[in-house]
């Protein structure tokens, strides 16, 4: 309960406010308020759009002194805000920091870095499309790059619950010494105003106890940390990481009950079904395409389609023991993608496989549930409920092939000169792709 | 040089010995202190003669004394990393931190900025890194340190290539000299002329509070550096020449007589800079042409043909060396009458070349 609050009138009608049904507010704005709650020390950041909005708003918490003791750091590069997230963390402060895109493709060697550390940083990632050809909209491809990275990685899938991840977020990255990167879709979110709840400072303390670094750099205790390891123990290194990250399957959805009861939310879990009694066909993904998707989904119920939804939460780490409960009774799914491998295919939808293909195998009417990808919303297209509507009629007929990209403009595509016979060097998976093409008409 | 901090310097003549001895205890360099912090503790795997390790011992205990022990010590990937900790080992007796290559500037500014949201000013750090880690990848990380005035002490410890991948150049490699990417071919003598960084002038660009340059030849001159350093708060840069007996082709027991080298014939000038103003240079007492330094070193043997096997060695590529340490004679103003430098050279002329 910060003076200055109190002393404002207008302050606290407002905090009564958000108290009850949360307020007007943008979504960045609204993170940064969280995560100023959550009692950062450390904040280094280098602006990068659509991340700017979070770092900006921290900068002016830290700059009036609502945010004391913490320093803000303006730096050089994205390599340079997670090297000092680094050297903060290991210093025993707890740190913080947000980026998109590009700027978390620069991290990338830091990130690695970071988890074999052990650091507990948390960062926000504003998902953003990757260049060539540069694009500042929103898909998935930064964070899921970096799906080796050993970070945990939380999807948002509206500004509510981009609030209530950090607080979890914090607590699961501190107890379990691993670094948490909360996404969030870029513009979509960021930039919306909507109404949100952000936590009250006596809740968040509640539930986020002061940063306790297993390890610190220390005068007083000399550690050296960052040393090298060679053939002679780096797997068990690397096992004892993966152990770690995995414990994340087991705290996250305590965390997230225990924090939902205190702020009167539903709780943030790994994954959770909609609609699921029934469903044969069910769409998974991950984001802010929940809601449009939902709403299709329950038209669909209306018209007595049997099709329901899995919203993916927590990628990293994987919960395929979830999933595999949740698309027990599915005959298919369907992965919405918002990134994906080029040459491959899907990023999420070979992993679900996996996980439903473990013995006990999930079955559907007819064999193992199938999985079929779906590339859809890439460079901040958006996925409507038009182009939804019908990727739900033609799933739940069985006419969806085993990878395509929903909404693709053939026009445009054929006046750029795809589809000729000349293309046909390009390899197989485009060949396959193309032919796919043909066959569905019917998604535009 | 400051004779403040330092108190006492001794002249290195006759036979360069220099001693403690003759000194009350608490005038003692901080390596001849019993009680000295030794952070870097014997059992590493640095080569016999290792200019780096030296430095860094060196560095960092004077750095402990003046801080009280009260240090964080932040490392680049490089020699100094790994011969320092192989797992399970470590030679370091302070807290240390190793993360990445390019990043230790960036790295050492986080934990800066962490002990001052702790409210812990009066724990100080220093970052090091070969020149690699310096000079080329981690350039951009400094120069945000610098800019910032982040209370770090970056210290350089400059060997003029990649010697923990096996000499290969970098920015901070002297033209003429051969490495394992500036092979000698006809044509081709070593490293080329006009490139390179001048790293201390980059920092001093920024009006940074503190930049020296040192040599492992002089502790006093060194630990006075440090202890300097360690005065001011913000930004500081120190830039150590430390030969590198595998990468400069020389035996090890030459490593100081090269770094002292060096600076007599101006090729490594000291001195010293506060908010980007030179405010103090080390005069060379014994000038020397740049002969007798690149003669020790088979990385310059192309230039010489002492042994009758390189074509009569490049007398052009040497002039151009010694026109280097001659403008940075003039430009430090290292001696202080300029026609010293002229005399020395024929005066040794006649003992060193025919």
């Amino acid at each position: 309960m910060s003076s200055e609050h109190m002393a404002n009138p207008r302050a606290v009608v407002e905090r009564l406010a958000a108290r009850v049904s949360g307020r007007a507010v943008e979504g960045s704005r609204a993170v940064a308020e969280t995560v100023a709650r959550c009692r950062p020390q450390v904040v280094p950041a280098y602006p990068i759009s659509p991340q700017t909005h979070i770092v900006e708003a921290l900068s002016a918490l830290v700059r009036r002194g609502e945010l004391a003791p913490c320093e803000f750091v303006n730096v050089e590069s994205e390599f340079g805000a997670m090297s000092l997230c680094i050297g903060a963390s290991a210093a025993g402060s707890r740190t913080y920091t947000a980026t998109s895109s590009q700027g978390l493709l620069f991290m990338a060697e830091a990130l690695y870095n970071a988890s074999g550390l052990g650091l507990p940083i948390v960062m926000t990632v504003a998902n953003r499309a990757l260049g060539a050809p540069i694009n500042i909209w929103n898909d998935q491809s930064d964070s899921l790059s970096q799906r080796d990275s050993g970070w945990i990685q939380l999807y948002a899938r509206d500004n509510q619950a981009a609030c209530d991840l950090h607080p979890i977020a914090f607590r699961l990255a501190e107890e379990l010494a691993v670094p948490v990167m909360v996404c969030m879709d870029g513009f979509v979110l960021t930039h919306a105003l909507e109404r949100i709840a952000v936590p009250d400072q006596d809740v968040v303390d509640r539930f986020l106890p002061a940063f306790a670094p297993r390890q610190r750099l220390d005068p007083a205790a000399p550690l050296s940390l960052g040393s090298m390891v060679g053939p002679e123990a780096f797997t068990e290194v690397k096992f004892i990481a993966h152990g770690r990250i995995s414990q994340a399957l087991g705290r996250m959805p305590e965390l997230g009950a225990r924090y939902g009861k205190l702020v009167g939310r539903p709780a943030e879990e790994l994954a959770r079904g909609y609609l699921l009694d029934g469903a044969r066909t069910v769409f998974l993904a991950m984001g802010s395409v929940l809601g449009t998707l939902e709403d299709v989904i329950d038209e669909a119920r209306e018209e007595g389609l049997p099709v329901g939804v899995v919203e993916l939460t927590c990628f990293r780490p994987f919960p395929a023991e979830r999933l595999r409960k949740l698309l027990s009774g599915a005959d298919r799914v369907i992965v919405l993608e918002r990134a994906f491998s080029p040459g491959s295919g899907g990023i999420i939808s070979p992993e679900l496989a996996a996980a439903l293909a473990e013995p006990p195998t999930v079955r559907g009417g007819a064999g193992p549930v199938r999985c079929h990808t779906v590339v859809t919303g890439l460079g901040g297209r958006p996925v409507t409920k038009k182009a939804l509507r019908t990727l739900v009629r033609d799933a739940a007929a069985g006419r969806v092939a085993g990878f395509s990209f929903l909404g693709l403009d053939r026009e445009l595509l054929g006046r750029a000169g795809y589809g000729r016979a000349a293309d046909a060097d390009a390899g197989q998976t485009w060949e396959r792709l193309l032919a796919d093409l043909k066959n569905r008409e019917t998604w535009r | 040089m400051n004779e403040r901090t330092q108190g006492v310097k001794f002249y290195q003549v006759g036979s360069f010995a220099v001693g403690n001895r003759l000194l009350e205890p608490d005038r003692h360099s901080a390596q001849a202190d019993a009680q000295r912090a030794n952070s870097l503790i014997s059992g590493h795997r640095a080569c016999q003669g290792c200019g780096e390790v030296l430095g860094a011992r060196y560095v960092l205990d004077a750095a402990m004394r003046a801080t009280g022990g009260k240090l964080i010590a932040v490392n680049a990937t490089g020699c100094l990393e790994v011969v320092s900790t192989p797992y399970p080992e470590s030679a370091w007796r302070m807290p240390w931190l190793h993360s990445l290559f390019g990043n230790a500037p960036a790295v050492a500014s986080g934990v800066a900025a962490a002990l001052k949201a702790q409210g812990h000013t009066d724990v100080r750090v220093v970052g090091q890194a070969g020149d690699g880690g310096a000079v080329d990848i981690g350039l951009g990380a400094l120069s945000g340190m610098f800019e910032r005035d982040d209370d770090v002490l970056f210290v350089c410890y400059d060997n003029q290539a990649y010697m923990n991948t096996g000499v290969q150049r970098s920015g901070a490699t002297p033209g003429g000299a051969r490495t394992a990417t500036t092979p000698v071919v006809t044509g081709h003598p070593g490293n080329r002329f006009g490139q390179g960084k001048d790293v201390p002038a980059i920092a001093m660009a920024h009006r940074v509070p503190y930049v020296a340059t040192a040599t492992v030849a002089d502790l006093r001159d060194l630990e006075a550096k440090v202890e300097r350093a360690m005065q001011f708060t913000g930004a500081r840069y120190l830039h150590v020449l430390v030969p590198c007996p595998l990468g400069w082709g020389a035996a090890s027991s030459q490593t100081v007589r090269l770094a002292r080298l060096a600076t007599e014939s101006g090729l490594f000038p000291l001195f010293e800079a506060e908010y980007g103003e030179v405010t103090a240079v080390t005069p060379i007492r014994h000038p020397v042409p740049v002969d007798e330094y690149l003669r020790g070193q088979t990385r310059y043997a192309h230039l010489f043909d002492d042994d009758g096997t390189h074509g009569g060695g490049d007398p052009d590529i040497v002039a151009r060396i010694q026109a280097g340490a001659d403008h940075n004679i003039r430009r430090y103003g290292l001696l202080a009458d300029p026609d010293q430098s002229a005399r020395g050279r024929i005066d040794l002329d006649e003992g060193v070349r025919r």
